[in-house]
């Protein structure tokens, strides 16, 4: 091989990587704020995959993608409403209410995936296209791999420094922290322990829900049947894995992306191992991560315990 | 006098039970009014109340003479009425600032700390309070983190300050600043609604109102009555605390000690030295009292003492026989009784019923099997037997015991380790949370196997029952035992100085 195919087969690999991070990335941002708030949302895969399904009908019958876009962010702030009622309102345990939409969005998008398409070919549409930033795109190497990407890239990766503001700069974070690690602390005076975790929960589940709109849109160009596959499932271990902390969040999506980004150049790189072994990489990392990391964590103290007075 | 909050006629229920019935109350600006009263009596209900925790059914509320409804703490809050919880309300990751600031400030979405730091600083010196407020709060000492509780109340410019048994956590010493910060708070006009169950604090107040099931029983001036008319009018009759106490001195003394436990080590889970070279000794037919603030060691010093946890190092000899290391069940097999502090959680499965939890531990004994099955009719008989014996008000054996009130549910621990252990009997605040005639009853039975030839370890935050009850008492403190002391001869404040982490001859 010669190097500059080499270097084209890394470039490739990388900036792979931050393209495949961007879904998991949304979902794990948003759903840390879920869970710093204290509500375990298990869901996360489920509302994943309502949020593809959504943007590829809405992608398919209106022939627009930002409107797909915005119809997945919806739907997924939909589920998530569902979870905070079951969650925050009736207080079901936060993992029943999880299986509960995982089995129920399972069962729809397949449902109404066979009667969209029935008796006729499957529609298609056009995915988002790359939006190279102006002068940094141009940067070797660099350029490629970091600013060559679809424009809700930039958005996920914007989207880290701005939940960590939220969650460490503001009021509003110090409260919704708060909830995860004592809500009696705020219900003693007087603040409504409910109505935040319902922003919490809505926050987590539209950008899970975009995570899946993105997913959809940014790498492919028709739906299949489980199109998450596990990756709602991922979020939830990078959460886990990046001990709550929104820049341990990033690493651990940026691990199981380069993985996965390096399953998919197996045959180009000529390596002589099925790609599924490299595919499976991220579950296995993941099972590794939470076996290496049992204690000493920052995971919110009342996480997934239901508050009552 | 002018009235600044009061409660007129106010009833709340819960499902089942009024807690508060056509309750009348007063507190008048710039004095100590106590609430005082049994466990269940409606103190924390009432007190809810006022702070708009709880919206009562029946009656209202009064501040300053006008009628005012809270509809949540927001409202208490804004016309100055501040809470302090028994049980802390704090955020343990958070810094001491965070848990003042979490919640307040209406203005504003990005957080302004320099400000709320200046106020602290401020409220920290006015009232001589020594704390480092960017110190985690899971860093800081029990007794510190009262502070915390306090300096969120004032923070929040609180003119009526409610305090829930404020003295719960706290060594003599501390509790005693406490009640200095309390008259410097009256001497600048603010007035506190003080909860206890504590005679001499209840006698320092300026006003007592003395609620019983949920009523009030009367407004007195504590200079107006005896301690002993105030029990009563608290219970209802006559209750003696004072357990005769027959000293075993002229027991042999010469006879090896029970237990003997020797440089006990144990690092927890967060490498905190939980305990710390730990030994002492307990003789048959002696209560050995073991006093400290609660999360010094006392809990890990049980749980190793009954084979719960396993300590790093040291020894445990119980009949001269090396157990450190063996399983629980051997503890239990060589008669090691334990009652542990929590009994809700430790000492009892709360959904299983009376008969259950009577044999739990013992399931696989004979006496309570045919075979590979559990003989139910055998269980049943003794069970109700002991049910009779400890006097446990239930409708029946299969009635669950998260059904009985605290006092009965502890009876059904009691019952089950005091039939069952032979030599040890291990009591880590056996009387916490019970109410006055049940305490007398546990007092009187531990008294009773003492006199039959066991070793009791008794570990209590009410010094005057150690004081009362205990041939000898260690004090523990930070995972050490500081001292070991003769109730006759030593004073609370002896005690009180190595609960606080003086060293004997150095306190003396």
């Amino acid at each position: 091989m010669s190097e500059l195919f080499q270097e084209a087969i890394l470039v490739s690999i990388l900036a792979g990587t931050v393209r495949i991070m961007t879904p998991i990335l949304f979902a794990a941002i948003g759903e840390l704020v879920t869970q710093r708030a204290g509500i375990w949302n298990m869901g996360v895969e489920g509302t994943m995959l309502m949020g593809a399904f959504t943007a590829y009908i809405v992608a398919t019958a209106t022939g627009s993608i930002w409107l797909a876009v915005l119809a997945s962010m919806v739907v997924g702030g939909l589920v998530g409403l569902l979870t905070a009622f079951m969650t925050a309102t009736m207080r079901v345990d936060h993992f029943i209410t999880g299986l509960g939409i995982n089995l129920l969005v399972a069962g729809l998008t397949l449902y109404w995936f066979r009667i969209y398409i029935k008796g006729r070919a499957q529609p298609t549409f056009d995915g988002f296209e790359n939006v190279p930033i102006p002068v940094l795109s141009s940067i070797p190497w660099l350029g490629e791999i970091l600013f060559s990407q679809r424009l809700l890239t930039y958005v996920a990766f914007a989207a880290v420094p701005a939940i960590w503001f939220l969650l460490y700069r503001t009021r509003w974070g110090l409260e919704l922290r708060c909830l995860g690690e004592n809500p009696k602390a705020l219900d003693i005076k007087g603040l409504s322990v409910t109505g935040r975790q319902y922003i919490a929960v809505l926050i987590g589940s539209v950008m899970t829900g975009l995570g899946g709109g993105f997913l959809m849109l940014g790498f492919s160009d028709r739906y299949l049947a489980d199109i998450t596959a596990g990756r709602g499932w991922l979020a939830i271990v990078a959460i886990i894995a990046g001990n709550w902390l929104p820049r341990g969040v990033l690493a651990a999506v940026l691990v199981f992306a380069l993985l996965e980004s390096i399953a998919t150049h197996v045959q180009v790189l000529g390596l002589n191992v099925p790609h599924q072994i490299f595919l499976a990489m991220p579950y296995l990392a993941s099972i590794l991560l939470l076996m290496g990391l049992r204690r000493k964590s920052s995971q919110p103290l009342r996480l997934g315990i239901p508050y009552f007075r | 006098m002018s009235t600044l909050l009061k409660a007129v006629n106010l009833t709340k229920r819960f499902p089942g039970v009024i807690a508060n019935e056509d309750v009348n109350f007063e507190l008048k600006p710039g004095e100590v009014h106590c609430l005082f009263g049994e466990n269940g009596a409606g103190k924390s209900t009432l007190s809810s109340c006022l702070f708009g925790f709880y919206q009562p059914e029946g009656g209202h509320i009064e501040f300053n003479g006008k009628p005012v409804a809270f509809r949540s703490p927001r409202d208490a809050i804004h016309i100055g009425i501040g809470m302090v919880h028994q049980h802390f309300v704090l955020v343990s990751e958070f810094t001491v600032l965070e848990n003042i600031v979490v919640g307040t400030h209406e203005a504003g979405w990005k957080l302004q700390m320099q400000e709320a730091r200046a106020r602290v600083e401020e409220l920290c010196r006015e009232y001589e309070i020594d704390l480092d407020i960017d110190a985690n709060v899971r860093d800081l000492a029990v007794g510190q983190q009262q502070w915390v509780e306090m300096l969120k109340a004032l923070y929040l410019d609180a003119r009526v300050l409610i305090l829930d048994e404020p003295t719960a956590v706290l060594t003599p010493e501390e509790s005693r600043k406490l009640f200095r910060i309390i008259d410097h708070m009256c001497e600048l006009g603010l007035s506190i609604l003080l909860i206890s169950h504590k005679m001499v604090e209840v006698m320092r107040s300026d006003r007592v109102t003395v609620l019983r099931k949920g009523k009030v029983v009367g407004t007195v001036k504590p200079s107006d009555v005896t301690p002993d008319e105030l029990t009563r009018m608290m219970v209802g009759r006559d209750v003696d605390l004072r357990v005769a106490r027959d000293r075993s001195d002229d027991r042999d003394r010469t006879e090896p000690p029970v237990l003997i436990v020797e440089n006990l080590v144990y690092r927890d889970g967060r490498g905190k030295l939980a305990l710390d070279d730990v030994s002492l000794a307990i003789r048959k037919g002696e209560i050995l009292g073991l006093a400290g603030v609660s999360g010094n060691g006392q809990k890990e010093l049980f749980e190793s003492l009954s084979g719960v946890l396993i300590p790093d190092s040291g020894s445990i000899i119980l009949g001269g026989e090396q157990i450190k290391g063996l399983p629980s069940r051997h503890y239990m097999d060589r008669g090691v009784g334990l009652v542990p502090d929590d009994r809700f959680r430790e000492g009892l499965i709360p959904e299983f019923n009376i008969r259950e939890n009577m044999i739990l531990g013992w399931q696989r004994h004979d006496d309570y099997t045919k075979g590979p099955f559990l003989d139910h009719k055998q269980i049943g008989t003794i069970a109700d037997g002991l049910i009779d014996e400890f006097q446990i008000t239930t409708p029946s054996g299969l009635t669950p015991v998260n059904h009985l009130s605290g006092g009965n549910a502890q009876k059904v621990i009691l019952a089950r380790e005091f039939v069952h252990s032979r030599k040890l009997l291990l009591a880590n605040q056996p009387t916490r949370g019970l109410d006055l005639g049940v305490i007398e009853y546990v007092y009187k039975q531990i008294i009773v196997k003492r006199d039959e030839g066991y070793a009791v370890l008794l570990a209590s935050e009410e010094l005057e029952d150690l004081l009362n009850l205990s041939d000898r008492i260690a004090v523990i403190s930070s995972g050490r035992i500081t001292g070991v002391v003769d109730p006759q001869s030593t004073t609370i404040e002896e005690i009180g100085l190595l609960m606080a982490g003086g060293q004997q001859g150095v306190a003396a």
